[in-house]
């Protein structure tokens, strides 16, 4: 009955979270939203969807910030800058700052990836004046003082230093660094220890200058408020917010890394293991039918083959699960999973007959049918949070979907033939390009 | 996915920390002629519609050298009936588009699925089924064991700040169940055969022993009518065994340690406090936000923020629980830090709370935190059914009712009050995670 935040838990949970991405993504909207786009006259996209039953507001943005910009040596800094942007305005001090959130208990949260940085906020509908203030305040007028900067650092080296316990954390940065070797994207959007100790006040202020701008932002509005009272009361907090340079186009990978086994010796009862290879990115015109094809393989849960043979007949693995993530350019494949260090070899066997398998002869129809059933049937109901249906629209957005997408959604879903299944499974999976990571005991996996 | 879990407790700490559910006033309830009970909540808002069936059963009815059953049944009752092939119930749910899961606490086992409006009578269905005729079968016992001591290998064994507090349970408690980890000792999972689960199942799977909670977009008369023609025939069951397990008070702090490998310390300090059913619990959960809710708490602010000597610290009081719970303050520290220090100041923000009232705006602050949480939770229909569920299985789903006045009437002085009470040293497990590091590579 004790129960500490557990950082395993918070794992689970994002790798929860990165499979739903995948799919809030490819859900078209519940009925009954109706969201509205506009682009303000400082270049800011505005996305809004009325929901009046309860009286709160949830604010997304996401701007055209993230760790892809860091200069070599200068890794971690968009996302110090993100960090930052509530420890300090022209008006505030950070103490200031979180009293304020913490008395109207509003939640503002900042944070960076690599190809964009967010800030998310939920307040009370009577609220929503002094939040929207302080939402644009960190925005645009955020000082950086340097007693913050350095707390900071100290705080994002501790964070680096304790994603060292996490195994299944390690397994994926020397995963991405493999993938992406001399990329940006390869590197951890924290830095490291030595490039965070470098980072200068001067270079946290020019990147917030150049980067946090209106047209480089989408802001993603759900709640308790209409289109054009939102659009009235950003005119009036973001007043001083200026145009800077446009958006830069994701970056496009040059090369990935070539296959390899990658061993990380630990301590640890359980070997965690990542197979992979590149994907697609999300403007992919096969992207549909991986996702329908995937779901077959690792991604549908319970549903899905890999769960069947390793988890279910073997007992090999709690979890075990595939997904194709997609960001706007570019796109990994992973299956994941974690054995007891003396099976590692035997499930690493398995994944991969399953990987062969689906490559090498058609789904069955009744596996095509119910991977595309639960795709298409369970849209209306993904979205069923005022937070997840302001965090999709701004991602339908940002890559470029269109709002007729949840319209169009089940079609492209619906389209997808077992021919197609089998065309991208041998296109997309590609048992030659495979990166393989084991963090574990590798003498009891017998790695050593 | 991530179905079968077994200390959800954890994973919706997020919902746990301070916020609380619906207006029950809007719950209805129904109890049908086997003992059956159904609690609906319509919400119109998205069109998906929550429906989940608890089991008043969890590790706190398991008994010694048994521990891990309730949460290994609860893996086998996915192996199929007469009419449903094992692991077909999660295809079933998918392919009519819903999502499916079930967990397992000290107090509760529960299963559920969401779906939409015109699917759910698929759900209400197969629960039903699995109620009355789960098969258990035999050739799949084996290998969900393993998958149980791969799950435990995960949550437990290889992560520190998770092992460290199912030792500190073992010692916080010496006669309550709750002294057990929910999954179970490796040993003991090792130990179980199909014969225990079958028991345990034939004991406790009974109507008159679980409730339905269903919340979001349906008709309650409808949707009635689907539950009883589906639960209606299975007939009452025994009344299980009651458990009268009372933790003696505990007289003088105790203290562990555990050393693994890590790569930071970790603290944390459980004090035994009562459940919801004490008027206390309101002035211990504002106690908890006042400690550690958001930046400009008084733990955050000291330790993370100024002192820089804790990476992360939290204060949690759930006091939704069958029997008496506890308080806890946990952290992990900051590199070079050590833990005696930490503990010092964690001490002496607990000794300053106990003797000085705080300020009326500090308390305002707490209780403005709890009711936006209040009506944040309520954006979720699974979240506001879990609410539901937790309350009727401590003290009953009214007691939601009186949560926010309860809360609107503490004092300054009720929160000295109950920290002078409950934060007594002489009543607390102090754990220690003490990193060991051995490089071989």
């Amino acid at each position: 009955m004790i129960r500490p935040k557990l950082s395993r838990m918070k794992k689970i949970v994002r790798a929860l979270a990165s499979l739903c991405v995948t799919m809030t993504l490819a859900a078209p909207l519940q009925a009954g939203i109706t969201p509205k786009r506009s682009v303000l006259s400082s270049g800011m996209v505005l996305l809004t969807s009325e929901q009046r039953s309860l009286p709160m507001v949830s604010i997304e943005l996401l701007i055209d910030a993230g760790s892809r910009y860091d200069a070599a040596g200068q890794e971690g800094l968009a996302n110090l800058t993100a960090r930052l942007l509530t420890y300090g305005t022209k008006r505030r001090s950070a103490l200031q700052i979180s009293d304020a959130l913490d008395f109207i208990g509003a939640s503002l949260s900042a944070g960076s990836g690599e190809d964009t940085a967010s800030l998310s906020m939920t307040v009370l509908k009577k609220d929503l004046a002094t939040g929207l203030e302080l939402f644009a305040e960190v925005l645009t007028s955020s000082t950086f003082p340097q007693e913050e900067i350095d707390r900071q650092k100290q705080s994002v080296i501790a964070a680096i230093k304790a994603r060292e316990e996490e195994p299944g954390d390690i397994a994926e940065r020397r995963f991405a660094a493999a993938l992406y070797p001399k990329s940006p994207y390869g590197r951890p959007v924290e830095g490291t220890e030595a490039s965070v100790q470098k980072l200068q006040q001067k270079g946290l202020r020019e990147f917030f200058e150049r980067a946090y701008r209106p047209n480089r932002a989408i802001l993603s509005v759900v709640g308790d408020i209409s289109h054009e009272e939102m659009t009235r009361a950003l005119d009036e907090a973001f007043r001083s917010w200026k145009k800077g340079e446009p958006s830069g186009s994701p970056l496009v990978p040059a090369k990935h890394g070539p296959a390899q086994v990658i061993r990380v010796n630990k301590e640890l009862t359980q070997a965690n293991i990542i197979l992979g290879h590149q994907g697609v990115g999300r403007e992919h015109p096969d992207y549909y039918a991986i996702q329908v094809m995937n779901y077959i393989l690792g991604g549908g849960g319970f549903s899905s083959r890999t769960m069947d043979s390793i988890r279910n007949e073997k007992g090999l693995a709690y979890s075990v699960y595939s997904h194709f993530s997609a960001e706007r350019k570019r796109g990994e494949f992973q299956l994941v999973m974690q054995t007891k260090n003396e099976t590692a070899q035997e499930a690493i066997q398995i994944a991969k007959e399953e990987i062969r398998r689906i490559r090498e002869a058609p789904v069955s129809e009744q596996e095509l049918s119910d991977a595309k059933d639960f795709l298409t049937g369970s849209f209306p109901l993904r979205l069923d949070t005022n937070r997840k249906v302001a965090s999709f629209l701004a991602q339908v957005e940002y890559f470029q979907l269109g709002l007729d997408y949840p319209g169009r959604y089940p079609d492209l879903i619906r389209r997808i033939t077992r021919d197609d299944v089998a065309r991208v499974a041998g296109q997309y999976l590609q048992p030659e390009k495979l990166i393989t990571v084991i963090v574990g005991d590798l003498k009891k996996i017998g790695e050593k | 996915m991530f179905r079968r879990l077994a200390f959800p407790l954890v994973l919706f700490a997020f919902l746990n920390a301070f916020t609380k559910p619906a207006d029950a006033t809007n719950v209805r309830e129904f109890v049908l002629d086997n003992g059956l009970k159904i609690l609906l909540l319509e919400d119109h808002k998205s069109p998906a519609v929550t429906f989940q069936v608890w089991y008043r059963v969890g590790a706190r009815n398991e008994r010694d050298g048994k521990s891990g059953l309730a949460h290994f049944l609860e893996h086998m009752m996915f192996k199929g009936t007469p009419t449903t092939k094992p692991e077909e119930y999660s295809r079933i749910i998918a392919k009519n588009g819903g999502r499916s899961n079930a967990f397992t606490t000290s107090d509760q086992t529960v299963y559920f699925a969401t779906m939409s409006r015109d699917k759910i009578g698929v759900e209400i269905e197969l629960e039903a089924d699995r109620m009355a005729n789960a098969l258990l079968g035999d050739s799949y016992f084996e290998p969900e064991k393993k998958v149980i001591q791969e799950e435990r290998r995960l949550r437990t064994d290889d992560n520190p700040a998770s092992a460290l507090s199912e030792v500190a349970g073992a010692v916080a408690y010496t006669v309550h169940p709750y002294r057990r980890p929910v999954i179970g000792w490796m040993d003991d999972i090792q130990n179980l055969s199909r014969q225990d689960l079958v028991d345990f199942y034939k004991l406790y799977y009974a109507p008159n022993n679980a409730y339905i909670v269903v919340t979001g977009d349906f008709s309650t008369e409808e949707i009635l009518a689907k539950i009883k023609s589906a639960f209606e025939k299975i007939p009452r069951g025994a009344e299980p065994p009651k458990v009268r397990a009372e933790e003696p008070p505990q007289r003088g702090e105790r203290r562990v340690i555990l050393k693994k490998e890590a790569e930071l310390p970790f603290i944390l300090m459980y004090y035994h406090a009562p459940n919801l059913k004490s008027p206390d619990n309101y002035a211990l959960d504002l106690l908890s936000v006042v400690l550690a809710g958001g930046r400009s708490s008084r733990l955050y602010h000291e330790l993370v923020y100024k002192k820089r000597i804790a990476r992360n610290i939290d204060a949690d009081y759930s006091g939704v629980s069958i029997d008496p719970t506890g308080f806890s303050v946990t952290g992990q520290l900051m590199p070079g830090k050590e833990s005696a220090e930490v503990e010092r100041e964690i001490d002496g923000l607990l000794e300053k709370i106990k003797s000085e009232l705080i300020s009326e705006r500090e308390l305002q602050k707490a209780k403005n935190q709890i009711e936006s949480s209040y009506i944040y939770a309520q954006d979720s229909i699974f979240g506001q059914a879990m609410k539901i569920g937790y309350y009727e299985a401590a003290a009953g789903w009214r007691m939601m009712d009186a949560y926010l006045d309860g809360i609107r009437r503490v004092t300054r002085e009720d929160i000295r009050r109950v920290a002078k009470q409950y934060l007594d040293r002489d009543r607390r497990t102090v754990g220690i995670l003490i990193p060991t590091k051995e490089k071989s590579q």
